[in-house]
């Protein structure tokens, strides 16, 4: 694999395969010494052009989990603004003699122009409106281990359902999700108000719906997406109480979910608005693993692109 | 200056003819005294020299990106004798002294004219009128009026407009965009592909709704509107109405938007990133449908040079637009002609006549006969070549016909009777 841009880069095997070496790189978690010889002497920087202590900080365990040498640039605020052109700071970068560059940009796409413009491996960590890929893996780690643990023994994503409620329009998390999930076999169907799905939904390969209540029955996963702050002020809904209403994970919708069915949401959470407090700490949620799982997927990831066979 | 005789050039399609050019005119060939210069034409096409309604010369402000001096060569390669400079420059031509400072930087140069775009309001930021009258009255002679880049969104002032510059026979060329339904930071079609790769959309429905008001204002005002860089077949459905009602308005396509589409800017490359965006093919079909019938009057390069580093950001934070000049009669040629769609005759119209026309030179456009001035381009139908972009004369390299084929047709270009560029063979 010569990059992680797009979900979409990856077959059903290799997304297995990943998926199996980061159980791998999680039992590493469990033991007193963490660390893995696997990336000595290679060096990977966390390009973020916009904050994310999350995503960051996941990475650079990753990373050094594995040996690797992790350096972190914060390159906040637009490009535009500094004079220097986004082309000028990757190069730079890449300069210093880097294996690695993991990437996140508030714009969609620079980590594509990036590939263009250097030899060192691109690794999307977040693209604008765009992608998010690891956060599908991660997102896929997770509902893979609870289908094998609560409900068929299995890893198998054929015949399952997963509902994402939300801003799908500006959502990464959603974009990269119904790809990945798409290639595992799963059925995707998206739930928000006309306002925020995005043009072109049709060609999806996904159900959509603008009725929670219709979906929320038959679905084995429940993923909640953040609302950000600026939607509300947007006009996208009129307030936050008829999109509770009509989105959120309700206490109420708690109780209508399939009997096994499991709760995501990638995080940040806006308790009270998205998802009810009851809902985030139920014995269904999976929040706290997905946030577990992304250390070993990432892991997991940075060994595909840096380890083996170089 | 010697006398200069073309031989067997094909005067717009209609047959084989000498042309004698003295003193900036065409004479009647059996005028010819003395020793002459002869421009062997045979098999090549004369049309008059091509009027560009819409180019961005950057200067004064930009002149990292392109000057005068520069865009005006670009514009001589391209067949053109005639560019109008858009106002969007630092300062913004938003007065009499700034439009003749751009006309006197055009007649020092010398390789096509400079014909100045004033600006409809102050700044260019939309709120009251720029001093259109004086523009029009100074030595440049103002026609045209764009606050192009923006749209004038401002009904009122775009009435106003309308309404004022019929006292000097002036035209409103508006950049429709309905800042509303696309902001600034809109930068892909929206359809499908703005969907999936995540980038703000620029619906069809935020041009042509501008333009279904502002024929509704010109009806009222009986004014002359023209609508900029067309790029959507709604925005055709609604010139085709106003036009049948009888509405004064004209309308200019840019080559870019005649065949390339949106599936460009999958790759988030910014050299695709241009306002209005490209569109999907449907569009396209519509545009060169309304080129041929005559609903979109003129084609317009919209040639709007960017240093590299304004180009080498993030898709959505990089300039907007393209190179033009230099390619737009291959353009045309390959979408118009070769598809058999357009005569010659109906391209010199589109690229000649009618920008001439709408911009009222007096000194373009005119008949390749004895007595008007000598502007024409002789154009080889048969040349190919694969466009180079570090080739171009223009200072900028946002080309996105780079590595592309397409007819390689200007041979010469001539202006008021003088050779502006001559291709080296």
């Amino acid at each position: 694999m010569r990059h992680l841009l797009s979900a979409a880069d990856l077959d059903r095997d290799q997304i297995t395969e990943i998926l199996d070496l980061a159980e791998e790189m999680s039992l590493v978690q469990g033991r007193p010494v963490k660390k893995l010889p696997a990336l000595r002497g290679r060096t990977v920087v966390n390009l973020f052009f916009e904050d994310s202590t999350r995503t960051r900080s996941s990475f650079e365990i990753a990373g050094k989990w594995l040996s690797a040498d992790v350096i972190n640039i914060s390159a906040k605020g637009s490009s535009v603004s500094k004079g220097e052109s986004l082309r000028d700071t990757v190069l730079t970068v890449a300069a210093m003699g880097v294996d690695a560059l993991v990437i996140r940009h508030h714009a969609s796409g620079a980590p594509w122009q990036a590939s263009r413009w250097i030899d060192a491996h691109v690794l999307n960590a977040g693209d604008g409106t765009h992608e998010h890929p690891t956060q599908a893996l991660l997102d896929a780690f997770t509902i893979r281990r609870h289908f094998r643990r609560s409900v068929d023994d299995q890893l198998n994503f054929e015949g399952k359902t997963v509902a994402i409620v939300g801003d799908i329009t500006h959502s990464r998390v959603a974009r990269s999700n119904v790809l990945l999930l798409n290639t595992l076999g799963a059925q995707v169907i998206l739930v928000a108000p006309p306002t925020l799905l995005p043009s072109g939904v049709e060609s999806w390969p996904v159900l959509v719906c603008n009725d929670f209540d219709q979906v929320l029955p038959r679905a084995d996963i429940v993923m909640m997406l953040r609302v950000q702050r600026e939607r509300m002020s947007g006009g996208y809904f009129p307030t936050p109480r008829e999109y509770t209403i009509g989105y959120g994970l309700t206490r109420p919708r708690l109780g209508a979910m399939k009997p096994g069915a499991a709760i995501c949401h990638p995080g940040p959470m806006n308790r009270g608005l998205e998802i009810s407090a009851d809902a985030a700490d139920a014995a269904n949620s999976l929040i706290l693993d997905q946030v577990a799982a992304g250390v070993s997927v990432r892991m997991s990831v940075l060994y595909e692109l840096l380890g083996g066979g170089e | 200056m010697r006398d200069l005789l073309i031989r067997g050039a094909d005067l717009l399609g209609r047959g084989p003819s000498d042309l004698l050019i003295r003193d900036g005119r065409f004479l009647d060939p059996g005028d010819a005294n003395g020793a002459v210069d002869q421009f062997d034409a045979d098999g090549l096409v004369a049309l008059p020299g091509l009027v560009d309604l819409h180019t961005h010369l950057r200067e004064p402000g930009r002149e990292d990106a392109e000057t005068v001096e520069s865009g005006t060569m670009a514009a001589a390669r391209g067949g053109f004798t005639a560019v109008l400079a858009m106002a969007n420059t630092d300062p913004v031509t938003d007065t009499a002294e700034a439009a003749v400072h751009v006309a006197s930087l055009g007649a020092r140069t010398g390789h096509a004219e400079v014909v100045p775009v004033g600006a409809v309001s102050k700044g260019l930021a939309g709120a009251e009128l720029a001093e259109l009258g004086l523009m029009a009255r100074s030595s440049a002679g103002v026609r045209v009026f764009s606050d192009d880049g923006h749209c004038v969104a401002d009904a009122r002032l775009m009435r106003r407009a309308l309404e004022y510059v019929r006292a000097f026979d002036g035209v409103i060329a508006q950049h429709a965009q309905d800042p509303q339904l696309a902001g600034p930071g809109a930068c892909c079609h929206e359809g499908d592909i703005s969907g999936k790769l995540g980038l703000p959309g620029w619906p069809a429905a935020a041009e042509a709704g501008v333009v279904a008001r502002d024929v509704q204002i010109a009806e009222l005002t009986r004014s002359r509107l023209h609508i900029c860089h067309v790029s959507c077949a709604e925005t055709v459905d609604v010139i085709r109405w106003a036009k049948q009602r009888g509405i004064n308005v004209t309308a200019e396509v840019a080559p870019h938007h005649l065949m390339l589409t949106t599936s460009e800017v999958a790759g988030y490359d910014p050299t695709y990133k241009v306002n209005p965006p490209l569109r999907p093919d449907e569009h396209v079909e519509a545009v060169r449908e309304a080129l041929a019938d005559g609903t979109i009057d003129a084609v317009a390069t919209d040639h709007a040079p960017h240093a590299r580093h304004d180009k080498e950001h993030a898709f959505a934070e990089a300039a907007f637009g393209m190179l033009g000049l230099e390619t737009a009669l291959a353009v045309v040629l390959e979408t118009m002609i070769n598809s058999a769609r357009m005569s010659w005759s109906e391209l010199a119209k589109r690229m000649s006549i009618m920008p001439a026309h709408i911009a009222r030179l007096a000194d373009q456009g005119c008949a390749l006969v004895a007595g008007e001035p000598a502007n024409l381009v002789l154009i080889d139908p048969g040349a190919r070549a694969v466009v180079d972009g570090a080739a171009s004369a223009s200072l900028s390299r946002n080309n996105p016909w780079h590595g592309r084929e397409l007819p390689d047709p200007v041979v010469a270009t001539i202006w008021a009777g003088r050779i502006t560029y001559q291709k080296q063979l």
